[in-house]
């Protein structure tokens, strides 16, 4: 393959390394299906579409590649879920809603490589068995459902969709379905009832597996843009050898998108699990702004526990070992230890606070986003994150009471586990966390805590008058 | 659809904007589009098409109208209700008319921290805005002239680039407060 160059100033680090966004900011590239078959695309398609579909499904559980839309849930097996001898309509939905705060990868693939994601859902249709796909782009990417449509017209025009692809047997046909701005569309079931024209609820389940009963009731497989685009890889390399990449059972690579207080935010692909997070936010992302240190980090979306910069954790690290403690920067960026670390590797949004940040003001932001995001169908969910977001609230005001932060407490703990999706437990953590690690902050803006400020700033005030009046007394 | 104190509080009225909007009007060509649409999904999931052929109405005429709502219901064999809580469900769609120019600023935390609160404060400050009659419903603004209107946004996927903001498909990301002069002056 050509030596790949990228545009000046937008070249990768060198402790990355590029997969799925090899194309992304490359120098000389266009989303056109030209470019891309002049770089070898659609060769994973012609070889797999001489496979067996169920061996691909083998492949992709064998590569050990595991969901990159938040969950990390194995894609394989995902696949797999699908009964043998089903007689109905197999649907492949593509999760392009990138709705969770801090993650912003998803955008460039569409954006500038949109054939990557067609080869490799077409692949991923084959393996399932599905002869439509639906590409669900949020409403917020009004371009990138224009590039990815006119993409899906050129595959088609080039026999890689439609009737007969590639000469086979198999047809498939593509559709691009736009979300309108809610952040339940990235749940899958949500997402699966905005598609059928409906408010975006998400089912419960069980009974409703989308694998089991999806799209109109049919077995359906939800996966987000980048897990399709790590599809076509595992073709390309075979299942084994991709699973080299990275760490056994966190396999491959993963795009890590950095924000707030680096000194160069931006998004990152790195092996799973290879990089720490001090690499990650040192070296890669050149350290804190100038003058300040690093506070707190969200490390996989604003749904993420944050993780307090100056704790140790105890973890086992390498797996498999003795526990030992770890330093905040030792933290390798992997789906388990992260886990363990009380966090979690979610879509890869890494949101950095540095010390200038008030952790009130951070909660309070995020308390908004959910309590205008949550969709009102579960009780503890719709009124809890209002209720969360009104202490917030009057917390960044000085106005709550020390009393506030325990109702604040007891309110996420409510919702945590009692609504029908994740999202219930997506906006409790923020707070849960946020109270366990920040009570101290949190509490000295209470009005008692602005009144124990004032009362120490006075006594202060009058310490500082005496040691200056016996400094004077002192003189002759 | 019958008049009820539900069509007066969520249905749409009149704002500045309204002049910078053709009324509703179903032409041929979103005719043809509709039926496009409609032709993704399988045939007895017509349904389905509820959110695209909104998209059709919003992008030509700005905003959803009570006449659109009925439309597309008719259109779908569904009635009008099934429609309607679609409209009113999605922070994406409007029912009532935007600027010529609607600007969506992201507001959630990396762009907050990034100074979206300044950079929505100078665009009203600079279009003449008043954002303090929007609401939780109703959370566009427009100016008085009717060629701007703003409105907060939920995280739009570009952390990294904070602060960022659409202008109505238009995306602009590195945006501090400084650079609006820059951005009005563009659409001017």
């Amino acid at each position: 393959m050509a030596k790949v160059t990228y545009i000046k100033g937008k070249e990768p680090h060198k402790l990355e390394r590029r997969l799925i966004f090899r194309n992304v900011d490359r120098q000389g590239w266009n989303p056109s299906i030209s470019r891309y078959l002049s770089d070898g695309g659609y060769k994973a398609l012609r070889k797999a579409l001489k496979k067996k579909p169920g061996k691909i499904t083998e492949e992709v559980k064998r590569s050990g590649l595991r969901g990159r839309g938040g969950a990390g849930f194995p894609t394989g097996v995902k696949w797999g879920f699908i009964q043998p001898g089903n007689k109905k309509p197999v649907y492949l939905i593509c999760n392009c809603d990138e709705s969770e705060p801090g993650t912003f990868k998803d955008r460039y693939i569409v954006h500038q490589d949109p054939h990557q994601l067609i080869e490799g859902m077409v692949i991923s249709c084959f393996a399932v068995g599905a002869e439509i796909a639906y590409i669900y782009i949020r409403e917020e990417f009004p371009e990138a459902a224009r590039i990815v449509e006119n993409a899906i017209k050129e595959a088609k025009k080039e026999g890689f969709l439609g009737k007969n692809i590639c000469g086979t047997k198999f047809n498939c046909e593509f559709h691009v379905h736009r979300g309108a701005g809610a952040y339940i569309c990235g749940e899958e079931t949500g997402l699966i009832e905005s598609l059928e024209g409906k408010r975006p609820y998400p089912r419960i389940k069980p009974p409703y597996f989308p694998a089991a009963m999806g799209l109109y009731m049919c077995p359906t497989i939800v996966n987000n843009v980048e897990t399709l685009c790590h599809v076509k890889h595992i073709m390309e390399m075979g299942g084994e050898k991709y699973s080299d990449i990275g760490m056994p059972r966190n396999t491959g690579t993963r795009i890590l998108c950095v924000s707030g207080d680096v000194q160069k935010p931006g998004y990152y692909e790195v092996e799973v699990g290879k990089m720490t997070m001090g690499e990650l936010l040192n070296d890669v992302c050149g350290g804190p702004l100038k003058g300040r240190k690093f506070k707190a980090v969200i490390p996989g979306g604003s749904s993420a526990k944050i993780l307090r910069c100056s704790d140790t954790y105890n973890v086992a690290c390498p797996p498999e070992t003795e526990k030992r403690e770890i330093s905040f920067e030792e933290i390798p960026l992997d789906f388990d230890t992260m886990a363990a670390c009380g966090s979690m590797a979610g879509s890869g949004g890494v949101i950095v606070m540095d010390d200038s940040r008030r952790m009130s003001w951070v909660l309070n932001n995020i308390n908004e986003f959910y309590a205008h995001e949550s969709c009102g169908q579960c009780t503890p969910c719709r009124e809890g994150s209002t209720w969360m977001k009104k202490i917030t609230a009057r917390l960044v005001a000085g106005q709550a009471s020390p009393d506030d932060l325990d109702t604040l407490e007891s309110v996420a703990y409510q919702i945590d586990g009692r609504t029908i999706c994740a999202f219930g437990e997506a906006c409790a953590w923020p707070v849960e966390s946020m109270i366990d690690k920040f009570r101290d902050e949190l509490l000295a803006e209470t009005v008692e805590g602005n009144a124990q400020s004032a009362l120490n700033a006075e006594q202060e005030a009058q310490r500082r008058y005496l040691k200056d009046a016996v400094a004077c007394a002192d003189k002759p | 659809m019958s008049h009820s104190i539900l069509t007066e509080q969520v249905s749409s009225h009149q704002t500045s904007g309204t002049r910078h909007h053709a009324p509703f009007d179903v032409t041929e060509k979103i005719e043809q589009e509709a039926s496009l649409r409609i032709q993704q999904y399988p045939e007895d999931q017509k349904r389905s098409a509820v959110l695209p052929l909104l998209h059709i109405v919003q992008s030509e005429f700005g905003f959803i109208s009570s006449e659109a709502i009925e439309w597309v219901a008719a259109k779908l064999d569904l009635n009008p209700i099934k429609v309607e809580e679609v409209v009113t469900f999605y922070p994406g769609l409007r029912q009532h008319a935007p600027g010529k120019y609607h600007i969506r600023v992201c507001r959630t935390l990396s762009c907050a921290m990034g100074g979206s609160y300044e950079l929505m404060d100078k665009i009203c400050e600079l279009a003449g805005i008043d954002r303090t009659q929007s609401s939780h419903h109703n959370p566009v603004a427009v100016s008085p002239c009717g060629t701007w209107s703003v409105e907060f946004a939920e995280c739009l996927a570009s952390c990294g680039t904070a602060p960022v903001c659409l202008v109505n498909d238009d995306f602009h990301e590195n945006l501090p407060a400084a650079k609006v002069p820059q951005l009005l002056e563009n659409y001017r």
